[in-house]
């Protein structure tokens, strides 16, 4: 059995590493939302006293308390931007679904021989940069961006759409949509043809085959695409802080707020507590799909 | 099998459209004569020269390409290693995966806030290491992933009979599987290291003096709004991403082409 505890070794590498820069840090996080803030480098306290030995840890346990999280639920500005991130996920991600299908759907009609060069025309986007395919945006957008100059030829516009919300669902739609397209397109391309088929023998129409056969088939794929666009929308921060205006509320850009103009470090930990507690169950949903999907490419 | 429909075919490359719209219009406006966004001036490079005059900016490109370089070859490292353990062990799965999957969708602004608090915890100073391995750490995840995916669709076989040719473990490692999963390897260093080259949220809070990232640096020039040495930057940037992806994409097609 020396081959599963070499295995075993290769492990603890990569297990460490993840314990100390991934698991580790959120009992810090959790531990500073209790904290209270500070005029100090870091700008926090209780921070523990070694010198005062155990009295110091147990006066550092005393001084933490929920204050910080009272504080988040009684001011409406963290309630409101918290039910608008979710809002604004929300909405992306139904919308991303109506606009991702068709595609996925489409490019899994092609010849295989093409459908690799489609794949890669819609994964290169993804590789690259985001906040470069973001600021691409503020000049079709602006006031006197690309967007109005092209209305005006046909005498329209202008439109004001450059902070606001709609920009905000304009960026989240095309900076996520390859991760839609792409595990769609995964369960679109497996489909076997023979069951469309089927389904025209025995008296469907092409649309009522599609709603019964095609798209029940696919669910894998829809939920793994809302997932992958779901979670990280929630925390999102490039995109509202360059698209959205000042009434744009979400969670990532609050987190963002705090910590670099208000140095609260304690209030950007709960408000991430928050958010990582709500995407909790999400994250796992996520993560079992992903292994039966890598486990199911064998 | 029915070809694609009209409407297949409209949907996928208005897709495409949507996607690469932006893109183009970046790169064919960072040749514009003229400052203004709508106003074509003709063609010129001289905001690229410009670019070459700009030392923060070189100086911010030269960190990045470092902490990129090194950041993936840990990443990768790491992330192979991930892969064996998760393909080939059952115990400690179910924590393992989870430290693997939950980062690829964890928001960044959280990840980066728990990786600072860990630094200042340990009152080590912020700058080119803590960044190098905070884009490490999230992007092992994904070399994870791109690696495993392959390793799965390989014949264990191959390496018990290496094993059973007297080659050691780790021989047999070397000799067999790597060589097989060299083009996933080789994938997953490309991503790790666009990822780090993108990364402007995690960078930010991890970063500190003297080591201020590319896009930490595009971005406090985004603030101040749209700027044709802007789009001359992110046009290179572009460049050398695609050029790299569409070369690992080649280089995979040959392999597979090959391969009897």
């Amino acid at each position: 059995m020396s081959g599963r505890s070499r295995t075993g070794l290769a492990a603890l590498a990569p297990l460490l590493w993840l314990g100390v820069f991934f698991l580790f840090p959120f009992f810090l996080v959790a531990k500073l939302s209790l904290s209270d803030t500070a005029l100090a480098m870091p700008p926090y306290a209780p921070r523990v006293d070694w010198s005062a030995g155990i009295e110091g840890v147990r006066a550092f346990f005393a001084a933490l308390d929920f204050e910080t999280y009272a504080r988040l639920t009684s001011d409406s500005l963290y309630v409101a931007s918290y039910l608008s991130s979710l809002k604004f996920a929300a909405v992306a991600t139904g919308l991303l679904l109506i606009i991702g299908y068709p595609i996925a759907y489409g490019m899994s009609r092609f010849p295989p021989s093409q459908r690799l060069a489609l794949l890669m025309a819609v994964i290169l986007p993804f590789w690259t940069s985001f906040l470069i395919r973001v600021y691409a945006w503020i000049a079709l957008l602006k006031p006197q961006g690309l967007l109005n100059a092209a209305l005006a030829q046909v005498g329209l516009g202008p439109l004001n759409i450059l902070n606001t919300d709609t920009a905000v669902y304009i960026g989240l739609v095309y900076a996520y949509l390859p991760f839609m397209v792409l595990p769609l397109y995964a369960v679109l391309e497996k489909q076997d043809q023979s069951q469309l088929e089927a389904a025209a023998d025995l008296g469907c129409t092409p649309s009522q085959a599609f709603w019964r056969v095609t798209f029940p088939l696919s669910l894998p794929g829809v939920g793994a695409g809302a997932l992958l666009c779901f979670i990280p929308m929630v925390g999102e921060f490039v995109i509202p802080d360059l698209l959205g205006g000042s009434g744009t509320l979400m969670l990532g850009k609050t987190i963002w707020t705090e910590f670099f103009a208000n140095r609260d470090w304690p209030a950007a930990s709960a408000v991430a507590i928050v958010l990582l507690a709500t995407l909790v169950i999400p994250i796992v949903l996520y993560q079992r799909q992903q292994q039966k999907m890598i486990e199911a490419g064998q | 099998m029915k070809g694609p429909s009209t409407f297949n075919r409209v949907s996928v490359a208005a897709g495409l459209a949507f996607l690469y719209l932006p893109i183009v219009l970046l790169v064919i406006y960072s040749f514009n004569a003229s400052r203004l966004v709508t106003v074509w001036g003709g063609f010129s490079t001289k905001w690229y020269a410009a670019l070459l005059r700009d030392d923060q900016l070189l100086d911010a490109l030269g960190v990045t390409l470092r902490v990129g370089l090194i950041s993936a070859t840990l990443a990768t490292v790491l992330g192979t290693l991930a892969a064996v353990a998760l393909v080939r062990s059952r115990r400690g799965r179910l924590l393992f995966s989870g430290m693997i999957y939950a980062p690829l969708v964890m928001p960044e602004v959280i990840l980066g806030l728990s990786l600072l608090l860990l630094f200042v915890a340990f009152g080590l100073p912020r700058g080119f290491w803590t960044v190098t391995v905070s884009h490490a750490t999230v992007t092992l995840c994904y070399a994870t992933v791109v690696v495993q995916a392959r390793l799965v669709s390989f014949d264990g076989a191959l390496e018990e009979a290496a094993r059973d040719l007297g080659c050691t473990p780790v021989q047999a490692f070397f000799a067999v599987t790597l060589p097989n999963i060299a083009p996933a390897v080789a994938a997953a260093w490309m991503l790790a290291f666009t990822l780090s080259l993108d990364d402007l949220v995690i960078a930010s809070f991890t970063s500190g003096p003297g080591a201020t990232t590319l896009p930490i640096r595009i971005y406090s020039a985004v603030r101040l709004g749209v700027s044709p040495e802007i789009n001359a930057i992110s046009t290179l940037l572009i460049g050398l991403v695609a050029t790299g992806v569409i070369a690992v994409y080649l280089l995979n097609m040959r392999r597979r082409t090959a391969a009897p």
